[in-house]
């Protein structure tokens, strides 16, 4: 069932490749033929400050241009920030909420007091960390997110990928191969 | 997959200022002189990596100032190139000055301008005082709703300027648009070049076997003439805009005009309205005509010249309009467009239609479909008899304590 228009909000901290992300999946949806927007929040950009970032996809073509208050998705990046940063504001009964963290569903549910069915973990720090070799935990939490969103296929999305990052990478094969390995990775380890 | 409009057109996904930097690769000028300001800088920052990988041949020119990059940009184009730069918020008022001589000595210019509050307090964020500050400078605004309308713009621009012997600013709402990217159809180079064409100024500085004068002293004697020839060519503008837009049509497929029309011919209540906001209307608008309730928009393309004749035409049969204005003129009067639209409704006669001014979205505050809904209620009320139109400028989603 695909909503008329899905809209997602990003969290993370300034470094962790959260508007990147949000650009990427805009990328990987119109790769697949759907209307897009992917917009950032400004405000003083700092290494480790919390910023966010924004999608709309659609079948149709997207007028709006307004902020996104009531997000179907939000894409925690990192947990740390949910002590400082509603990351629940404006969810709605069935909006679904991933987060990158080694708790369970029931210890975030508990720490955030949101609904645990609305709630998907992954570890997506440990999976950037084995494959990537760094704490860049975007590309595993891509991943989840395609998973949870089930709209786009994962091997489409795999190899729109890889020809998006291909050029930034082109001497550095290996970290192609882990930045692709980490989205199949969380996409198959993200659980309710 | 998203079908294009254009035959040879590509769907690809850019930010405003991305379509912009791809705009002018393709359309290649001569010369080009920036000074980088946030939310503009990326477009600067995008053409000087393409002149210094030399994908294009333009001369790029960094200066100090915007003052100095608008300098260089009027020596250019004297000296007979085809001139580009872009700027935004603070640096379009520093530019100030040199607008007036880039109008004044008639040198077709295009310029982007991101649209961004000016200080103090110091913002970032869109609003449209920059380029209302300078509405009255004899240049063509050109105002974009979306990436899209951003590229297919500042494309008609260069036409439209070289035609009509007049600078053109671009603009788009800062952030909004400049760093959202969207679904974007871009043209073959070819077919942008092909209808840019290659720039043949009438005179030109470095033209030595006809050398003339350019920028001297016009005293009592005939500076009255000079400016009443600027006015008029900035009138006479709208017909050349017409003109470069039916040519896009053809060869891109797109349609422009100077205004766009939506849902308001049989509408009793509208909203008019300049940049990114029209398509947040639209939404709406699409979302209230389900409960019966007769609302349209006119979105003003083309501000500068203000097609008077387009606004009468479509507003005559309206009953209640909202002005949606995104600057403060601090007038004690009313707002930029507001005033624009009921002069000219006024010289026109039409007299019994209610217009109310909302003055919204000032340093990137919040505009979104509730608001709209809010004011569409407001319009309604006052349709129905149960509200007074109100005598002084409304404001949107602002705290006045």
């Amino acid at each position: 069932m695909f909503k008329e228009m899905i809209e997602i909000r990003w969290h993370g901290r300034g470094g962790q490749g959260t508007k990147t992300a949000a650009l990427l999946f805009a990328e990987v949806s119109l790769g697949i033929g759907k209307y897009i927007q992917a917009f950032p929040e400004y405000g003083p950009e700092r290494m480790g400050a919390p910023v966010q970032a924004f999608n709309r996809i659609s079948n149709y073509p997207i007028t709006i241009h307004s902020g996104i208050t009531n997000p179907d998705y939000v894409v925690v990046l990192d947990s740390s920030i949910i002590d400082s940063v509603s990351i629940d504001a404006g969810i709605y009964y069935s909006s679904k909420i991933i987060v990158n963290t080694s708790l369970s569903v029931m210890e975030i549910s508990k720490q955030i007091n949101i609904n645990p069915e609305q709630l998907y973990v992954v570890n997506a720090t440990k999976i950037a960390l084995e494959f990537i070799g760094r704490n860049i935990p975007n590309m595993p939490m891509f991943g989840a997110l395609t998973k949870i969103i089930n709209i786009l296929d994962i091997n489409d999305v795999l190899s729109i990928v890889e020809r998006k990052i291909i050029k930034k990478f082109r001497h550095k094969p290996e970290v192609i191969k882990g930045n692709l390995i980490s989205i199949k990775r969380a996409f198959d380890e993200v659980k309710n | 997959m998203i079908k294009t409009v254009s035959k040879n057109g590509k769907i690809m996904a850019k930010t405003g200022n991305e379509a912009i930097a791809e705009a002018m690769r393709q359309i290649e000028p001569d010369v080009v002189a920036a000074y980088p300001i946030t939310p503009a800088t990326e477009i600067v920052q995008i053409f000087s990596q393409f002149v210094s990988d030399g994908i294009v041949k333009s001369k790029y020119i960094a200066v100090e100032s915007e003052h100095s990059a608008l300098s260089a940009t009027i020596a250019a184009s004297a000296a007979g190139s085809r001139a580009m730069t872009g700027t935004s918020s603070q640096g379009l008022c520093y530019m100030s000055e040199m607008l007036y001589i880039a109008s004044g000595l008639r040198l077709p210019i295009v310029m982007t301008d991101v649209n961004r509050a000016i200080s103090a307090p110091i913002n970032i964020h869109a609003d449209h005082s920059d380029t209302m500050s300078v509405r009255d400078s004899g240049w063509i605004q050109i105002y974009s709703e979306n990436s899209q309308d951003a590229y297919d713009n500042i494309i008609q621009a260069v036409k439209i300027a070289e035609r009509a012997m007049l600078p053109v600013i671009v603009t788009m709402d800062g952030f909004i648009i400049s760093h959202c990217m969207e679904v974007v159809e871009v043209y073959r180079d070819i077919d942008v070049k092909k209808f840019v064409g290659i720039y043949k100024p009438k005179r030109y500085l470095l033209d030595i076997k006809n050398p003339y004068t350019l920028g001297s002293i016009d005293l009592q004697d005939y500076y009255f003439e000079h400016r009443y020839q600027l006015a008029k060519a900035v009138v006479d503008s709208k017909k050349i805009i017409l003109d470069v837009a039916e040519e896009f049509k053809e060869l891109f497929g797109r349609e422009y005009d100077l205004c766009e029309k939506y849902m308001i011919d049989d509408a009793e209540i509208a909203m008019i309205v300049l940049g990114s906001t029209a398509g947040t209307i639209k939404d709406e608008i699409k979302k209230i005509r389900e409960e019966g309730i007769k609302i349209g928009l006119l979105k003003i393309r083309i501000y500068r010249p203000f097609p008077v004749e387009q606004v009468v035409e479509n507003l005559k049969n309206i009953k209640v309009v909202a002005v949606m204005d995104r600057s403060d003129s601090c007038s004690g009067a009313f707002s930029p467009l507001y005033s624009d639209v009921v002069s000219s409704l006024y010289s026109h006669g039409i007299i019994d239609i209610k217009v109310v001014n909302y003055i919204y979205g000032l340093g990137g505050r919040e505009i979104n479909n509730l608001h709209i809904k809010n004011i569409c209620d407001d319009l309604n009320k006052i349709l129905l008899g149960i509200e007074k139109q109100p005598y002084e400028v409304k404001y949107v989603n602002i705290r006045k304590k």
